[in-house]
Formats: structure tokens, C-alpha cells, sequence
């Protein structure tokens, strides 16, 4: 059985989906996770934790910084009447 | 408020092609689609609004100025969060007098992994905090990373580039991104069991 440790320091590949485990490998941190009731909640509450800041949206940003953006986007386009071929 | 279509009408690659042709309003599009993502990034990794807004102006400039180059090998939008994660970063070091950046130290020293608090959570956070006060513990607990983990976090977890496109963002190799998203997952775990964990749910010891 792999120990603790072992477990850790799979535990991203085993979270990320896109992530390819070796079959064995992941039979093994299968089998721990189900041996080892601190790792099972180590491995919850990081997936949890992933989870929660995928769920966080990017929020609008001040009015005057869209403002300025825009501002310092049309000084240049006007400068240089477009991107550069 | 800017106005703001994630749904789109044009797919990125349209608006992009008529932004090369001098399309101004398709580069404006753009620049609606994706200036709350690459202001928010720039934040997470400047820590500051200033140089954040900065970040943000510099990014898009260069974008429009460097259209001509992007000739589609990668989504646009991965092209200006490596454009912003640069200025970021440009911003970093000079704010640091380039002493204690520590983007390529070694950070090998083993305590970063230690598990203190075995708990399980309450129920989702979501649930207990309103929208707010949940984006707050979340950007606090991000910008109490060290650098180094907190740059390949927001761009793997926040930003949900992959490991190869936070890689080559950053110019690390991939074990080195593993290796530091490992660190910064466990880290902001540990912090934010200590908020979520249910009440006296705390009997593991880790052994």
C-alpha cells in the first residue's frame, strides 16, 4: 500500500482530469483513498477547494478603468490607424 | 458597466480575423469579452490595483499592436493572458527592486505540503457566505501564496489555462508547475479548512 506521502504526492494527477495516470498507479491511490480516512478527506477538501475558486467569476471591473482602457486603446488606434500589417 | 456578450455572436477567431483587418469594433469585442479575466489576473498576480490597471492597458496595446504576429497557433485568449502574465510579472520585479521575486527559487523545502487540519467542510461554501464575502476569503487566501505558487494557481485553477500553456506562460517546465500547483492547492486547502471545516469534526490526527 502506498503511504501517506506517496499518496500527496499524486494527489494532482489524480484530481485533474486531463491528467493520464498509469492504471496501476491509480488502482493504488484508489486503494488508499479508500484505506485511508485522513487522505480521503485530504483529497475532498482540496477537490472542493478547486472547486470553489472554478466557481468564481470575474467581476466587473470599475467603470473609469473600462473607460481609460478604451481611451488609451483609441489614442493608439488613431496614432497608428490600425494594427500593423 | 461594460457591456459584456461571453455568449458571443461572433466565435474568438472572427472577431480576431477582423481586428487584423482594422476592425476596430471586433478588436472592442475582444476587449469586452476578456478585460474582467485579464484585470482579475493581473490583480491576483500584482496585488495591486494600480499596476493591475496598468497591466491591463499594456496588454491589450501590445495585443493590438502585435495582431499581425498571432497567426492563430494558440486561442487569442491564451496569447493575452501570456502578454498580461509578462507585464505582470514586469511589474512584480520592479516593484521588488528585483531582490525577493522569488518566481525561480528553489522551493523544494518540503514544509510547503505539510496537512495540519484533517476536517471535513460544513456544507458548500457557497452556501454559508454571500457572493462577496466568499470573493473576498478566496483572492485573501490566494495573495497569502508566495508568488511562485500563487502565479501558477490563478493561471491553472482561476484562469484554467493547462499545464503546458501555464508552462510556457511563465517559462517553467511542467514538473515545475505540478509541483507548485501541488503546493498551492494544499496551502489554500489548509486555509480554507480552517474557515469551512464543520464544527467539531476535528478528531483526525494525521499521521
Amino acid at each position: 500500500m502506498l503511504t501517506c506521502r506517496e499518496f500527496l504526492a499524486e494527489l494532482n494527477d489524480y484530481l485533474d482530469e486531463n491528467e493520464k495516470i498509469d492504471v496501476e498507479l491509480r488502482r493504488k491511490l484508489e486503494s488508499h483513498i479508500t484505506e485511508c480516512p485522513n487522505c480521503w478527506v485530504v483529497c475532498d477538501t482540496t477537490k472542493k477547494t478547486i472547486q470553489v475558486y472554478k466557481g468564481m467569476h470575474a467581476q466587473s471591473i470599475p467603470e473609469e478603468v473600462h473607460a481609460r482602457l478604451i481611451k488609451a486603446l483609441e489614442r493608439r488606434t488613431a496614432a497608428k490607424g490600425g494594427p500593423e500589417a | 458597466m461594460p457591456a459584456t456578450t461571453e455568449a458571443g455572436v461572433f466565435d474568438e477567431s472572427d472577431l480576431v480575423a477582423k481586428a487584423r483587418l482594422g476592425d476596430a469594433s471586433a478588436f472592442n469585442e475582444l476587449v469586452n469579452r476578456y478585460e474582467r479575466k485579464i484585470f482579475r489576473l493581473a490583480k491576483h498576480i500584482t496585488q495591486n490595483d494600480e499596476d493591475a490597471e496598468d497591466v491591463l492597458q499594456e496588454a491589450f496595446l501590445k495585443a493590438y499592436e502585435h495582431l499581425p504576429d498571432f497567426h492563430g497557433q494558440s486561442k487569442f485568449y491564451t496569447w493575452l493572458v501570456r502578454i498580461a502574465v509578462n507585464e505582470s510579472l514586469m511589474k512584480l520585479r520592479k516593484r521588488k527592486g528585483d531582490k525577493t521575486v522569488p518566481l525561480d527559487e528553489p522551493l523544494d523545502t518540503g514544509e510547503d505540503t505539510v496537512i495540519r487540519e484533517i476536517a471535513v467542510w460544513d456544507e458548500d461554501p457557497e452556501q454559508q457566505y454571500s457572493r462577496e464575502e466568499l470573493g473576498d476569503i478566496l483572492d485573501q487566501a490566494v495573495q497569502s501564496l508566495r508568488p511562485a505558487f500563487r502565479t501558477v494557481f490563478v493561471l491553472r485553477d482561476i484562469e484554467e489555462l493547462s499545464t503546458e500553456e501555464t508552462a510556457d506562460s511563465l517559462g517553467i517546465s511542467v514538473p515545475a508547475v505540478k509541483s507548485r500547483l501541488l503546493r498551492a492547492r494544499l496551502q489554500l486547502r489548509e486555509k480554507l479548512t480552517r474557515l469551512f471545516k464543520k464544527k467539531g469534526d476535528d478528531v483526525f490526527a494525521y499521521l
